[in-house]
């Protein structure tokens, strides 16, 4: 699936994703790493996470966010760290902010407004059956009851 | 020659479809049973022309014939002959073709097996059909032209990309393809209903085969492609979000939406207006994925020879399509008054859920896939959307779905309640949290992702049988019932089912995989999970047309030995392009997962191991939902429809 990236990022050094002597000793910090590297985005691949790439900047990237956290940087302030150089590209996933915040509730307003037109269709087809199908008129009603009381 | 016969039969198929799609429009128009009848031998010479063109391409790519520049860019002579046939598709013009191939394979047969629709109907049909083969063989013919030559042809060529170099190539693009085109089914049935002014029942009968093979297709072309993704690119990752496999899975997400209202149009007459809609979005939403596959607008990773004019043109085929059909559309909705009338607890809303929660998944896929383009455009913001934003705006809606899932597929139509449709599934329901209760509780992190998993799965799969079982009634004989109940039935417990089990294995694998990256010195076992491996030694050989290093791994368990397994790192030459091929224990439980990597200066060889639990639940779940939708395609319904073909109509006149 992903040729590309793997054109791209291999041709530009054929090393490989995560590799043995940049984990950390300290589990709990590498556990972050991890994690914080899944959120980041590899630059000169395309929709890849420095995690999964090849890539040496990506490379460069992971150790930059391990030595941060080494450092004693907080997740948050590693993460800063990295996008005030490389800009909020590298977020893969974007800070719900300004704009952005359209994206984020794009979902939940089209839910709102999906659902609600849903409901009136379903209301209406149903509103409409009541008078026509179901409901006795006061006249039938009075005829039933004479019915079932005989 | 063959190759300019081949170019010459497009040609011919280009005028054919031209005729194709004036003559039968404007027969249906005036009433005309002679202008109408020019459909079927057109559609069937023009499949027959397009078949043609493809074989001699394909011809092109066997023989290894370097005159023509496609097969330079793409070929190679050493290539094993699969990869020869495969990679007739595995390029931009190539794919082209077998795209416009299937539109009109789609088209012949609506001809073919057309006979019991209205006559004025399948003129339409296939007016619409063939308008469509028009715009892109037009677009192959003039921007992107497969038979082209070289002036001096080299001695051999540039060979296919190593990635594509695999079985997942033979059969993920035209499954796929045969996918996004037969959308294009649903599309011209829904535009010839719109000329026509009419959408009853009857249409409903009609376009539901075709939108259900459809999604058959891109159900097993995505699942393909999922699997390719996670053995050969060595991470083991199913699913990137990547605009290309979005591109694929928007289309899934409304075909899934239209196989399930055209449901309510057939039985209740109802959601009519809707359902040609949404027949004009999904194969809309196939369009926009050809957009973004080949012109380079936004940066994916399934990379096509990329060019702004194609773009341009594929815009423009887009545009026609959409735009001229939602005019239709807002001009003649208002026309399809429905019929059936509902209350607002029955199966007629639970569908509607079913629509609004599909339709806006796909609407928040769309909108995290265009918004890069977006931001930048409109805030000047440079900014990438990738998978924790689409886990995070995504998951919420499945999770919505499978929990309705299986109270909206036991309402009754017309009119139901909720405590009667509730009170055979209470017990399951009960069971199915305690399942995931357990699963909790024994788990050794506290993510909450693999529980709610396995208890949707267990909630849709316990569901699903439920729902069978009530339709067998009470007393003797109910195994016997349960045989004999219409394939249909079968087919949505086994399709809702296999989404229970896809749910599954997707939570189990993102919950509970286990990695492990290490320098593995040879001959010195080490642990994984409940597994030792151990690195035996690492043999170099010579592939066809690559060379290898391969690494000879032993996989063990208590002291046992379950496998070998044999990673491997390849080279392939002529592409000058390395790649690694993962050695993957295959288990229902788990998958064992072993990449090995370069030397170490201090000796050894770095080792990436995964134990991923669950992985193949999500393709086996895969499996059972186009099984399942199988099922219904060959329910007795179809079948009684198409023996009313045989009883009427005029028989169709041959192709000459």
């Amino acid at each position: 699936m992903k040729r590309l990236v793997m054109i791209l990022c291999l041709l530009a050094a054929p090393v490989w994703a995560v590799e043995p002597n940049e984990v950390l000793s300290d589990p709990a910090l590498e556990a972050r790493a991890r994690e914080i590297s899944k959120g980041l985005r590899c630059l000169v691949c395309q929709n890849e996470s420095i995690d999964e790439s090849n890539a040496s900047l990506a490379k460069d990237l992971r150790v930059l966010v391990r030595e941060r956290l080494v450092a004693g940087d907080s997740n948050r302030e590693t993460v800063d760290f990295i996008v005030e150089r490389y800009g909020e590209y590298v977020l893969l996933n974007p800070r719900a902010s300004g704009s952005t915040l359209l994206l984020w509730a794009a979902g939940p307003l089209m839910l709102l407004v999906a659902g609600g037109v849903g409901l009136a269709y379903v209301r209406k087809r149903s509103g409409a059956a009541a008078p026509q199908e179901d409901a006795l008129s006061a006249d039938e009603e009075a005829r039933l009851r004479r019915i079932l009381d005989e | 020659m063959i190759t300019e016969l081949g170019h010459f039969a497009l040609i011919l198929a280009f005028l054919v479809a031209i005729v194709q799609t004036i003559v039968p429009l404007v027969g249906a128009q005036k009433r005309w049973t002679r202008w109408m009848a020019v459909a079927e031998p057109a559609a069937s010479a023009q499949f027959l022309l397009t078949a043609f063109a493809f074989a001699a391409l394909t011809w092109a790519f066997i023989t290894s014939d370097f005159s023509l520049r496609l097969v330079v860019l793409n070929s190679h002579s050493a290539k094993p002959l699969l990869y020869k046939i495969s990679g007739t598709w595995g390029n931009h013009e190539g794919s082209m073709l077998l795209w416009v191939l299937i539109v009109t394979l789609f088209g012949a047969m609506a001809a073919w097996f057309g006979g019991n629709l209205p006559p004025t109907l399948r003129a339409r049909v296939l007016a619409v059909q063939s308008a469509i083969a028009v715009a892109f063989m037009a677009f192959i013919l003039f921007t992107s032209n497969p038979f082209a030559r070289l002036a001096l042809p080299p001695f051999d060529g540039q060979d296919l990309n190593p990635l594509l170099q695999d079985p997942g190539l033979a059969f993920h693009p035209p499954f796929l393809y045969l996918g996004y085109v037969g959308l294009s089914m649903a599309f011209s049935f829904a535009v010839a209903a719109l000329i026509e002014g009419r959408v009853d029942a009857a249409w409903g009968r009609w376009v539901r085969p075709w939108t259900l093979a459809a999604w058959i297709f891109l159900t097993i072309g995505i699942a393909l492609g999922s699997w390719w993704a996670y053995y050969e690119l060595g991470w083991g990752g199913f699913w990137f979000w990547d605009p290309v496999e979005n591109a694929s899975f928007m289309p899934w997400l409304l075909a899934a939406a239209l196989l399930h209202s055209a449901i309510v149009v057939e039985k209740r007459e109802s959601l009519k207006s809707w359902t040609i809609l949404l027949a004009i979005l999904a194969f809309g939403f196939s369009l926009i994925g050809t957009f973004i596959v080949r012109s380079g607008l936004l940066t994916s990773v399934h990379a096509f020879a990329n060019d702004p004019e194609r773009g341009v043109f594929i815009l423009m085929i887009l545009g026609f399509f959409m735009g001229g059909a939602l005019v239709l559309f807002a001009l003649r909705a208002g026309t399809m008054e429905a019929k059936g009338i509902f209350g607002v607890v029955s199966r007629e809303s639970a569908l509607v859920t079913n629509n609004v929660l599909l339709a806006v998944s796909c609407f928040v896929v769309f909108v995290g896939t265009m918004w890069p383009l977006v931001a930048e455009m409109f805030f000047d913001r440079k900014l990438s959307v990738g998978p924790p934003f689409f886990n995070m705006a995504f998951t919420p809606f499945m999770l919505i779905l499978g929990l309705v899932l299986p109270v909206g597929a036991m309402l009754p139509w017309k009119r139901g309640q909720l405590t009667r449709a509730m009170a055979p599934l209470k017990y399951v329901f009960v069971l199915s949290l305690a399942i995931g209760g357990l699963v909790w509780a024994m788990q050794t992190d506290r993510s909450l992702l693999g529980p709610i998993g396995v208890f949707l799965a267990a909630w849709l799969i316990m569901g699903s049988v439920v729902d069978l079982m009530s339709r067998t009634g009470r007393g003797g004989d109910r195994m016997g019932r349960l045989l004999r109940l219409p394939r249909a039935d079968w087919g949505k417990t086994v399709a809702h089912s296999g989404l229970g089990i896809t749910m599954m294995g997707v939570a189990g694998l993102t919950a509970w995989q286990q990695e492990d990256i290490r320098v593995a010195q040879i001959g010195e076992p080490f642990d994984v999970g409940a597994y030792t491996l151990t690195l035996n030694g690492v043999e170099e050989f010579e592939g066809p047309n690559y060379l290898s290093t391969m690494g000879l791994i032993t996989l063990a368990r208590d002291g046992r030995e379950i496998a070998q397994l044999r990673p491997e790192k390849r080279i392939y030459p002529v592409a000058q392009m390395p790649t690694t091929e993962a050695a993957i224990d295959y288990d229902l439980a788990r998958d064992v997962y072993v990449v090995i990597g370069d030397p170490q200066d201090a000796g050894g060889w770095a080792v990436r191991t995964y134990i991923k639990p669950l992985t193949n639940w999500i393709w086996i779940g895969c499996g059972l939902m186009a099984l399942g939708g199988l099922l219904s395609l060959s329910d007795r319904r179809f079948r009684v429809a198409a023996g009313a073909r045989k009883s009427g109509g005029p028989m169709p006149v041959p192709a000459e």
